[in-house]
Parts: structure tokens; C-alpha cells; sequence
């Protein structure tokens, strides 16, 4: 429990005292919070619904999904996961516990939105607090295990780049957070069935501001769950302790396995 | 085999079609301090991996101290402290932050006084790519011994290290040995070799071409001792003339170097030599064969002796 302790402390600190991870874990998040309460809100009023569930998304996509993979691949790069196994650092602590620090930064982000959104930007309240807590926290698992998987499966921080922002870019044009999912075009949300954003974003809507949505409400959870889960358990699987030392268990096309889910509720939405 | 503390048998590390380690068997024994030498690419590191459980070897066996790196790598860690050669922490790890961390997974309470030992004592609050690349390499030592293990594995462990820290590092070397630890260190550093360690082995293209200690290995050459001599009238250079036991000559600046079988003899002759010749000594120094030539001439001649 010590060493847990002392590690997980240290990640904390170490999301402050960086200053590209602060860029991401509060700047980022937090100055584009700020712009889009600021601008986006006059130009259009109807964002004041969206504000507040896409404003968490948002911070908690660029701790997770393009800060978290580059730390981890860039930890691998440069040895310090080989210093950590000769020191008896086990495998699940080196992926678990940056994913825990880094959940909680971005709580703590989502937590300074909430707080604000309504008294500075007169965004719209959620009607159930304890639903939007509860949603964050399934969003933060989700895209922290998603975050895991792109630097387990990346091979160098250039991977890292691609494979994030094959998620990051899309999911704030097409995944509901800047444009509700109704208004998107059909065919463009085929592409929305893919992203976790969209499925977040229905989920604070159905259980947070407890609105009508278009996707049905369990099957948003149920596929940010499943996804969650499927991205830890494959970044497990799939970790590899050394860049020049290729002990990985199976094939990182193996990560595509994590779509499963996306690919079930698309085909759930349409035929059923 | 029983007695020792490492035992590598038969061991065999191949990368596509590249040996990189060809059937190398050796053993060190407890609190001994063992060298492995050779050039780049020799397969010392690839060595080193296998036994720290990084890399897996691809045929023959391998125990420190009865574990087996691969089957029982939680046992391992506890009997093993490594310092690698290329090996980080996180850039803002703190020196105590390190040392807490990794103390807490070995099991064990972090030790004060080897922040102490180790000149360490000011540097706990800084983070890691703020120490120099000596405070780094006394942390990585540190942190190898901070669990007390039997054996502790150091890769080019004073490599660019200026000399005060290289000093450092050997002392700590000794004290460690002194307590009994066992100690395999892989270096380029034949002057370092020399010094510190018991017995080496030299490995060449993946395969062991010579072991023992750095004393047998250079009494195996060619034996030659170097007798160089520097007179006030440079009498030896000027005229030509045969020392007992000499076998060559040359002349590099103002001194005379007789390569010598057997050092007594030639230098009483010399010496006679100069009183005959009205000429006086300014320097004399004998020089045994180093470790390094002995290095040289293996490696020089691709391991066939």
C-alpha cells in the first residue's frame, strides 16, 4: 500500500510540476472552456446546453487521450520502464496508476467546469448532480483505458500523434460536443457511432439533464463500459516494457478489438 | 556450480539472424567482483540483460543465487540491484521520491544514510534532470542497492563520470564488496577492470575468449615488460648495443624502450651500461603489461591466442 501510496503521490505532483502535462491536464482544457464560454455562447445561444457535458468531455479527452499516451510511450522510450522492472515495479502499477493521477486531474478540471459553467456562463444546469458525477467518472475509465491502450499499442510518440487524434479531432466535430447529435447529418453519424465522445455526450444528456436522446441511454453506458473494460484488459495484454525488446504478447492490431463495441451498438441502432 | 553465487551455462541470445551471445558459459563466485570486458557489440550488455530478467535468452541457463531470471522474476528483483547503462527516471522524479518509491516495492524502509554515503543528502528535494550526470549515476546505484541485495549488476557503471565521481563510485564498489556483496560489472574501462575487479571475462563477436584474473590474463601474453629510460646524454639512442632479455627497441622522444622478458637483468645492464659510458640517469620506469595491451592483443587478433 506504501509503494502505491508513494507512487501514485508522485504521478499527482508530477502532472503539475510538468509542464507539457499542465498544459494539457488544465491549460488546454480549461482555456478552451473559457473561449467557448466566452465566444460560442453569444454566437449561439443553444450551446449553453451543451457547455457543460461537452467542456468536461473535452478535458477529460486532452488529459486522457493526448496527454496520458505520449507520457507513457515516452516513458518506454527512454528506459524508465526498464529501471522500474529491475526495481520490482509490476507491469499493472506502471499503467494503473498514471491512469488514476491523470482521472483525477481531469475530475478536478470537469469539477472547476461544473462549478463555473452555470455562474459565469449561465450554461444550462444539470438537473441531476449525482448523474453527472457518476457519468464523468465512467467517461474518465473509459478514455483513460482508451488514452492506455494508443501508448501501449504505439510504437513512438509519432504513433501517439496519429492514433490520437484519429479520436480527439473527430470526437469534437462529430461526437456531439460542439453540434447536438440530431443535427449532424446521417451519414456523418455512422461515423459519430464510433467515437466514445457521442456516447458520453447522450449519456450526461439522458441521465444528467435527463432530456430525450437519440441513442438509447443503457446502450450509451453499456458501450462505454465494455470499451473501458476491453481497453484496459488488451493494454494489459499487449504492454510491452522496452522499445528494443519486443516481448509483447500478441500483435497491437489486436487494440482494434476496442471498436467491438462501437461496431455493436451501430449495428444494435440500426436494426433493432 | 554450487557455490556460486551466478551461474551462466551454455547461454545463447540470438536477434533474427545475428548471435549476439554464442555458448557462453561462466561463473562468480560469492563477493566476488566480476568483470566483463569487450568492444562494442561483444555481447556484454545483451549478457547482462538476460541475467536481469529484461531479455530472455534463447538457449542454456541461468541462476543468481538459485533463482532463474525468467521463470521466478519476483523472487529476482529481491536477490539483485541493477544499475543499467541506459536507464531514466521520470524527468520530475525527486531524488527521495525515487528512493521512497522504489524502497516501498522492494519491501523495505528507505535508508537515510545512503542518501549520506552516496552525497546525496543536499540533492533529496531535486528532480532528476536536474542532477548532474554523476548525481544521477550515484542515484542509480543507490536505488540498485537500496534493498541490500547479494548481488548487485553495473553496466558501464562510470561512464561520463569525471574523475572525483569515478573515485566515488569505486569506493562505494569496495565498501560493497567488503561487506560481501557480489558484483558484475561490464565496462570498456581496462584501467577500471584492472582495478576493481577479481576476475573478468573478455567477450569478442558473442563468445568468451579469455578469463581469469587480471593478473593471469596478463601474464598469458606476450610477457613483455616495458623498460623505459631517459638519460642526461641520450647515450642509449645514440649508440647500438644489446641489453640480456631484450627482444625490441624503440624510441619515442628523449626515452628508450627496451621490450623485456625479464626486467631484472636488462636494467642492471642498462645501468652499468650508462656508469661505463659516462652518461646519468634522468628517468627509469618499469611497466608490467597492462590489461589493456592484454585486451588489445586479444581482441587485436580476433580472440585466437
Amino acid at each position: 500500500m506504501t509503494a502505491f501510496t508513494n507512487h501514485f503521490l508522485f504521478e499527482f505532483k508530477s502532472g503539475i510540476r510538468n509542464s507539457s502535462a499542465m498544459l494539457m491536464l488544465y491549460l488546454l482544457p480549461l482555456g478552451f472552456y473559457a473561449a467557448m464560454g466566452l465566444i460560442m455562447v453569444q454566437i449561439n445561444p443553444g450551446f449553453k446546453e451543451l457547455l457543460i457535458p461537452a467542456m468536461i468531455i473535452f478535458a477529460i479527452m486532452s488529459s486522457m487521450i493526448l496527454g496520458f499516451p505520449t507520457g507513457l510511450v515516452e516513458a518506454r522510450e527512454s528506459g524508465i520502464y526498464r529501471s522500474y522492472k529491475i526495481n520490482g515495479i509490476p507491469a499493472l502499477s506502471i499503467l494503473i496508476i498514471p491512469a488514476l493521477s491523470v482521472g483525477f486531474h481531469g475530475l478536478i478540471t470537469s469539477g472547476i467546469v461544473a462549478v463555473t459553467a452555470v455562474p459565469f456562463f449561465d450554461a444550462a444546469a444539470p438537473v441531476n448532480w449525482l448523474a453527472l458525477l457518476l457519468v464523468s467518472l465512467l467517461v474518465v475509465f473509459t478514455f483513460s483505458t482508451l488514452g492506455m491502450l494508443i501508448g501501449v499499442v504505439s510504437s513512438n510518440s509519432r504513433a501517439v500523434v496519429l492514433l490520437s487524434q484519429l479520436i480527439y479531432l473527430p470526437s469534437i466535430l462529430l461526437g456531439g460536443m460542439m453540434i447536438p447529435l440530431s443535427m449532424i447529418p446521417e451519414a456523418f453519424q455512422k461515423v459519430s457511432g464510433f467515437l466514445p465522445s457521442t456516447y458520453a455526450m447522450q449519456a450526461f444528456f439522458a441521465f444528467a439533464y435527463q432530456q430525450e436522446t437519440i441513442l438509447e441511454p443503457w446502450v450509451c453506458i453499456a458501450v462505454l463500459l465494455t470499451s473501458g473494460i476491453m481497453a484496459l484488459v488488451l493494454s494489459i495484454y499487449l504492454f510491452n516494457w522496452d522499445s528494443n525488446n519486443d516481448t509483447r504478447r500478441g500483435s497491437p492490431l489486436l487494440g482494434l478489438l476496442v471498436l467491438l463495441p462501437y461496431v455493436a451498438a451501430i449495428l444494435y441502432s440500426t436494426y433493432l | 556450480m554450487d557455490e556460486s553465487v551466478v551461474a551462466v551455462k551454455n547461454f545463447t541470445k540470438v536477434y533474427g539472424e545475428f548471435v549476439a551471445v554464442d555458448d557462453i558459459s561462466f561463473e562468480v563466485q560469492p563477493g566476488e567482483i566480476f568483470g566483463l570486458l569487450g568492444p562494442n557489440g561483444a555481447g556484454k550488455t545483451t549478457t547482462l540483460e538476460c541475467l536481469e530478467g529484461l531479455r530472455k535468452p534463447d538457449r542454456g541457463e541461468m541462476q543468481i543465487k538459485g533463482v532463474d531470471p525468467q521463470k521466478e522474476p519476483g523472487k529476482l528483483r529481491n536477490v539483485i540491484g541493477v544499475q543499467l547503462q541506459t536507464s531514466g527516471l521520470p524527468a520530475s522524479m525527486t531524488v527521495e521520491e525515487s528512493l521512497n518509491i522504489f524502497s516501498a516495492y522492494h519491501g523495505v524502509l528507505p535508508s537515510n544514510e545512503l542518501f549520506t554515503r552516496l552525497g546525496l543528502d543536499e540533492k533529496r528535494k531535486t528532480q532528476y534532470h536536474q542532477l548532474s550526470t554523476g548525481q544521477q549515476r550515484r542515484l542509480s546505484l543507490a536505488l540498485a542497492v537500496s534493498h541490500n541485495p547479494g548481488v548487485i549488476i553495473l553496466d558501464e557503471p562510470t561512464a561520463g563520470l569525471d574523475v572525483s565521481s569515478r573515485t566515488e563510485l569505486h569506493k562505494m564498489m569496495q565498501e560493497l564488496k567488503s561487506q560481501g556483496t557480489t558484483l558484475i560489472l561490464a565496462t570498456h574501462d581496462m584501467a577500471e577492470a584492472e582495478k576493481m575487479t577479481d576476475r573478468v571475462a573478455i567477450l569478442l563477436r558473442g563468445k568468451i575468449v579469455a578469463t581469469g584474473s587480471p593478473r593471469e590474463l596478463t601474464a598469458k601474453g606476450t610477457g613483455m615488460t616495458k623498460v623505459s629510460v631517459r638519460t642526461e646524454n641520450s647515450i642509449l639512442q645514440v649508440v647500438e648495443n644489446s641489453f640480456p632479455a631484450v627482444t625490441h627497441k624503440t624510441i619515442n622522444e628523449d626515452y628508450c624502450i627496451y621490450f623485456s622478458t625479464d626486467p631484472g637483468p636488462t636494467v642492471s645492464a642498462i645501468l652499468d651500461h650508462l656508469e661505463r659510458n659516462d652518461d646519468s640517469l634522468i628517468d627509469l620506469r618499469v611497466e608490467r603489461p597492462s590489461l589493456e595491451e592484454r585486451f588489445l592483443e586479444i581482441t587485436g587478433t580476433g580472440g585466437t591466442e
